[in-house]
């Protein structure tokens, strides 16, 4: 089960703004997801590790020399707002 | 022009005409469509059908037009993913399949509709409306390539290409009444397709019929340095495009054919599985006792992948900016304003399941799990060749039928997430209908073994008509 409060924390977390009566609606939608999600309890997995990753390979290493990059001008063209050759946002702080 | 064409059939006529000529045809019927399949056509499709008629492109599909999904970058033409957030953007580079696809002289024809960011099974959840299924336009085509299927279903595009995190390629082809395949993982290079799970998904293509599903594979597979789950496995897919199945092992797992799986359904896989017997192979059940939890494993890492990789989708670098007075709230406003219910719903659930307390709980526990799933491909792989199952439960389901409750179609997934937690290739296949609405046999191989299952796929294809029906004709 999630809360109404968890949810409006969660959303802070993954900065999506989260008004009082979608906050409601979430709570409700997504508590039974995670209440289908609990069945994974029944499955006994001790010892058992986990797959973080289907493929055999552990470390891809390349070797550390200068290829070609995008352009600049490339890079900045979807950004709403640009300065002097930088992305530009507003504060963090 | 007849609609319908196969890689060589679109080449004869480029013989017998132009590539300008096709090309140009193509975009006609896109531009008469009634399906609402693609996002966008290429303004550049018309001079590469022209370069190649002047024999400066040439490759193995020079003049062939194909269609991508909207996730895929593709240099100079919008790619938004069905989503707001990408509103307006138009990548600065092409994905490695794209450059493999342009260097082989193929037409990059348009995009194609998804569910936003490939999160759903059809295609409802895209900002640009739900792409209508050709065999019944009440009803969905598949997710989340919906798009991409029902173009290549309706005679839009020869071909085209999907991407498959839990079923996203296998669903729509199923749903379609085309075929499709998703590759081991590492098969093909993700290079320039916008993540969604990054530890599941493939690009994979689809086609009416087997013989270019291994033509397209032979362009776009192989290894990308840019790619660090790529594999460098050489696997020669037309090569594999033989009539033969002369004692092919099937296994047939109980568990894919539950309760709520559609009995016209289940009957055109056994009839499917009984014609293989006729054909030479034989089969026997197999269990994988924990098919069961695959679902909920699956959505759970997909949507905890989900939520840290869409954290760039924040109004800085690309996209829509909404106003706020520090950072953090430009971006949650960005983000709520932009993103979708169901986009939203997944990044909430993912953010929760990787949050302090929570992760052992859930994310590892569904990483376990994983493992166990896993486990039970090898130990199915260790006496047969190949596993065969119905792609999805039940035949397409009627448009806003499953939009309120998200779970309802989580569970239509419940035979396509598997292959997607360990790996391993499998190919949907048209293989009759029910109720007028195409069924999909689902064939699946062990890890890099599409070699088995394309000449699987092939050999049904050869000894039957089911891939032959198109929508309006069907029986």
């Amino acid at each position: 089960m999630i809360t109404k409060d968890e949810v409006e924390h969660v959303g802070w977390l993954c900065r999506i703004e989260i008004n009082d009566a979608e906050a409601e609606e979430y709570a409700v939608k997504l508590s039974s997801v995670l209440d289908y999600f609990g069945q994974l309890d029944e499955v006994d997995t001790e010892g058992v590790e986990p797959t973080y990753h289907v493929a055999d390979i552990m470390n891809v290493f390349r070797e550390d020399v200068v290829t070609p990059s995008l352009d600049q001008k490339d890079v900045l063209t979807n950004t709403a707002e640009e300065k002097d050759g930088y992305i530009k946002a507003p504060r963090i702080i | 022009m007849t609609k319908w064409l196969s890689i060589s059939d679109v080449k004869e006529i480029i013989a017998a005409t132009s590539a300008e000529e096709v090309t140009a045809s193509y975009l006609e019927l896109i531009e008469k469509s009634s399906i609402n399949g693609y996002t966008c056509t290429s303004d550049g499709a018309l001079d590469t059908a022209k370069m190649v008629d002047k024999g400066e492109v040439a490759g193995p599909l020079a003049g062939v037009p194909i269609a991508i999904k909207d996730n895929i970058s593709t240099k100079g033409l919008a790619t938004t993913c069905s989503s707001k957030i990408l509103e307006g953007y138009v990548p600065p580079y092409d994905a490695h399949v794209i450059e493999r696809l342009k260097a082989a002289g193929a037409v990059i024809i348009g995009k194609t509709n998804m569910d936003e960011f490939a999160m759903g099974t059809s295609t409802e959840s895209s900002c640009y409306g739900v792409t209508l299924n050709p065999w019944d336009h009440e009803r969905v085509p598949g997710g989340s390539s919906g798009g991409s299927a029902a173009v290549v279903a309706a005679g839009e595009s020869p071909i085209s290409l999907g991407s498959d995190t839990g079923g996203s390629v296998r669903c729509p082809a199923a749903f379609c009444g085309v075929v499709g395949l998703k590759p081991t993982y590492g098969a093909v290079s993700r290079y320039g397709l916008i993540s969604y799970a990054n530890s599941l998904e493939q690009i994979g293509p689809m086609a009416t019929c087997v013989e270019d599903i291994a033509a397209v594979m032979d362009v776009i597979g192989g290894y990308d340095a840019r790619d660090s789950t790529s594999i460098d496995n050489k696997i020669d897919y037309q090569a594999a495009l033989v009539d033969d199945v002369k004692g092919l092992k099937i296994g047939v797992p109980d568990e894919y054919f539950g309760e709520g799986v559609d009995s016209s359904t289940e009957k055109a896989v056994w009839d499917a599985i009984a014609k293989y017997e006729e054909m030479g192979a034989s089969w026997g059940k197999v269990s994988m006792p924990n098919t069961k939890y695959a679902l909920a494993a699956y959505y759970t890492i997909a949507m905890s992948e989900a939520s840290s990789n869409l954290a760039r989708f924040d109004g800085t670098r690309y996209g829509p900016r909404s106003e706020g007075e520090n950072w953090h709230v430009m971006a949650s406003r960005t983000r709520a304003e932009n993103f979708g219910k169901e986009v939203q719903r997944r990044i909430l659930l993912g953010t929760y399941a990787l949050s302090a307390g929570y992760q052992d709980k859930y994310y590892l526990k569904a990483l376990q799990v994983r493992t166990l799933v896993k486990q039970d491909f090898e130990k199915a792989f260790a006496n047969f060749d190949v596993l065969m199952a119905p792609t999805m439960p039940l035949p397409a389901f009627k448009i806003g039928e499953k939009v309120e409750d998200p779970l309802s179609q989580y569970l239509t997934d419940v035979n396509t997430v598997p292959m997607n937690l360990a790996g391993v290739p499998c190919i949907s296949v048209p293989c009759g209908s029910s109720d007028g609405l195409p069924v999909g046999l689902q064939i699946i191989g062990n890890h890099f073994d599409e070699a088995t299952l394309i000449r699987a796929a092939y050999s049904f294809e050869k000894n039957t008509d089911h891939h032959k029906a198109r929508p309006g004709e069907v029986a």
